[in-house]
């Protein structure tokens, strides 16, 4: 068996491949249970089958027709977000939702319904599918869209592959005048700054992100830079493109595994520091192109393996505005007593824009996205604290970049899990699947357990 | 090439070789067996650019079909100035060994077929006195060896006959390219453990529309098999045939 990684290359697993590559194959027959699996942008479990087969989509990377006119586009969904930017951002139409990464398949962003630095005006990935074609394993065939099978199209937005494989799909492109972004960005002292600029920012910007400092402590606890943008208005068409603006691929390349002790505590925290201060506390506004704007990791292939072969975990939860500046405090501080730095850490507001997916992640609140390298047991263990903060706050961890959370947890996150599973075709599966419904649950859900009993020790332990 | 009949278009090497046919913009006539995929490669290269494309669901092996086939495509494209042909089998080795029919299946697909249509192809280019043939041979044509041998002798034959295709074209201006592949990760040799001679099928298009491009006679994709064959080649017979490859 072949072993494909998940991006943050923990777990390991041992699983078998399939290439698909007509969608008018039926699905390849073979022992175990299967998972489509896309560019594996995904970084935990879920977009691998331990034990099983991945269906890669690479084969299915076929456009199938594009309305320059209506900003329709319909291709199969192994086709990259990359290469429907190439076709359609020359014409004038963007991705209505993207995530940091073009190095996604359509299929996969239908999968974890994406989210991005617009979810305030604009929602979710999901949001813009206007049909797909769902293909099971008992041979039937599926188009799916709000207004026909809307059941199926509500399962499978969101649905981590489970309901079967998608083959093609219909996407509504937003329209661009130019591909240039007016960025600013605004220095916030910690978390309360932060919490008050993101929300003013998202009257007047598309797009809000905010890098945050997580080794900062005491007053300063979440501090960071908030970078805000639009598309640059219709004054600005017409400028040429300079080179450098394209990461297109051009870029830096990390050629090996880094060493793990690059990346100790004092260096981080000192890049840090240099990079909060060398804004000198203004906010400034600068014109950008959309790929090192939108897509600033993408420049430097295989990213991932900065951390070397341990790997590295995400997490990403998202808190109610309620909940949030208490819960951010104590996972901030959490991480940062935790000796585990995190280069890229990200917070941003999450707007009440609903998605059509049944187990959609993004809700109205905060979302905070840090990376931990793997250092084996304290890693696992701050990430499952944090997974435990996340869920006494009422918030919602996103399973595209999960490793540790517990199935209590998930099925706190995801109250329509149940109404979800009648959609999974019995011959799919995957790792995050099973770790989320262990064969043998001990003991009954948080919700019904007597209060002051003691919180169980985690499942994952069986694994 | 901005008329070009691609013969095998749902084969993978095929399918790259119009996708970036497509991106130059130019018309396509697709010939391939399932109507379906082949349809599905038509509406993936007139997305991706293509000025015109048309197909026709067809078995090469009805040799029948050829001269009506050709007309067809000079007409629904007004005029061809180029040719892809990429159709073939690898066949099973050991099946062949024990039948002749299953041998005569792989000559027939890969060399008796593309004979019949180069016939046609070859008379009404050397009318025109303009044009290109580009013809998907293989390295496994330059010397027989055990493991297969049914799929060498007819690529090595296709490629005698392009040889001999391209002497008579050449006072007419018809360019005959033949293009040797190596390994190429494709369905075809999906059943095959990977290594890292195996290419891309973008890879090996980009070398086939160069070398198109460029009129070239036969050339290896990618280039560093030319050395191996001519290492291959000059092994002794007296040699070659103890070895096991």
């Amino acid at each position: 068996m072949k072993s494909l990684e998940s991006w943050g290359r923990y777990p390991q697993v041992e699983q078998s491949t399939q290439t698909l590559t007509w969608r008018s194959d039926a699905l390849p027959r073979v022992s175990g249970s299967v998972l489509p699996h896309g560019l594996g942008r995904s970084y935990g479990d879920s977009c691998l089958n331990g034990g099983g087969t991945l269906l890669l989509t690479s084969g299915l990377d076929k456009l199938i027709a594009f309305d320059a006119a209506t900003g329709v586009v319909r291709c199969e969904a192994g086709v990259t977000l990359d290469t429907l930017l190439r076709l359609a951002a020359p014409r004038g139409w963007f991705l209505p939702v993207t995530p940091g990464t073009k190095y996604v398949t359509v299929g996969g962003a239908i999968a974890n319904d994406v989210h991005g630095k617009n979810h305030h005006r604009g929602g979710t990935f999901g949001r813009y599918v206007r049909r797909f074609e769902l293909v099971r394993s008992d041979g039937s065939r599926r188009v799916c869209a709000p207004d026909e099978n809307p059941d199926w199209y509500g399962a499978t937005i969101g649905g981590l592959g489970l309901t079967g494989l998608v083959t093609w799909a219909e996407v509504q492109l937003k329209p661009i005048s130019n591909p240039y972004v007016l960025q600013e960005t605004v220095p916030f002292g910690n978390l309360d700054e932060f919490l008050v600029v993101a929300r003013e920012s998202e009257a007047d910007h598309e797009f809000t992100m905010a890098w945050v400092d997580c080794l900062a402590r005491g007053k300063k606890v979440g501090r960071g830079l908030l970078y805000r943008g639009n598309f640059a208005p219709p004054q600005f068409d017409g400028l040429p493109l300079a080179k450098s603006h394209l990461s297109h691929g051009i870029g830096l390349a990390v050629p090996m595994d880094m060493p793990a002790f690059c990346l100790n505590r004092l260096s981080v925290s000192a890049f840090n520091w240099l990079y909060f201060h060398r804004q000198n506390g203004k906010p400034k506004q600068r014109l950008t192109h959309y790929d090192p704007f939108f897509y600033p990791l993408d420049a430097i292939y295989a990213w991932n393996r900065i951390y070397g072969s341990r790997g590295f975990l995400q997490f990403q939860c998202v808190v109610p505005y309620s909940t949030a500046r208490d819960a951010l405090k104590d996972i901030l501080e959490r991480s940062s007593r935790g000796g585990l730095p995190s280069f890229l850490s990200v917070l941003k507001t999450f707007g009440d824009i609903p998605s059509p997916g049944w187990l959609s992640f993004p809700r109205q609140g905060v979302t905070l996205a840090m990376d931990f390298a793997n250092r084996g047991e304290k890693t696992y263990r701050l990430v499952e604290e944090l997974d435990r903060v996340t869920r006494e706050a009422g918030g919602a961890v996103y399973p595209a970049k999960d490793a540790r959370m517990s199935p209590e947890s998930f099925a706190a996150y995801f109250p329509r899990r149940s109404e979800f599973a009648g959609y999974i075709d019995p011959a799919f599966s995957s790792s995050f699947w099973r770790r989320m419904h262990p064969v043998a649950m001990p003991f009954s859900l948080e919700s019904e357990r007597a209060s002051g009993a003691p919180h169980p020790k985690s499942l994952l332990a069986l694994r | 090439m901005k008329k070009v009949l691609v013969l095998g278009a749902t084969s993978a090497i095929a399918q790259a070789t119009v996708r970036l046919l497509a991106a130059r913009g130019a018309s396509l006539y697709l010939v391939g067996r399932n109507a379906e995929n082949l349809d599905a490669v038509a509406k993936d290269a007139a997305t991706r650019g293509a000025a015109k494309v048309e197909s026709k669901a067809v078995d090469l092996n009805d040799f029948a079909v050829h001269e009506a086939l050709v007309d067809g495509a000079f007409q629904a494209l007004g005029g061809l100035d180029g040719v892809v042909l990429a159709h073939g089998v690898l066949g099973d080795q050991a099946e062949a060994q024990r039948s002749w029919t299953a041998t005569e299946a792989v000559l027939r697909t890969n060399f008796l077929s593309a004979a019949s249509l180069l016939t046609v192809l070859a008379n009404r280019f050397e009318a025109q006195k303009a044009g290109t043939l580009v013809v998907i041979s293989s390295v496994a044509g330059d010397r027989g060896r055990q493991s297969n041998y049914v799929y060498g002798t007819s690529k090595g034959a296709l490629t005698v006959f392009l040889q001999g295709l391209r002497n008579r074209l050449a006072k007419s201006n018809v360019a005959v390219v033949t293009v040797k592949p190596g390994f190429v990760d494709t369905p075809m040799t999906a059943h095959l453990p990977k290594n890292k001679l195996f290419a891309s099928p973008e890879k090996v298009a980009r070398g086939l529309l160069s070398a198109a491009d460029a009129r070239k006679n036969e050339v290896y994709v990618p280039g560093i098999w030319a050395l191996i064959m001519l290492i291959i080649k000059s092994i002794p017979e007296s040699v070659f045939k103890k070895l096991k490859l």
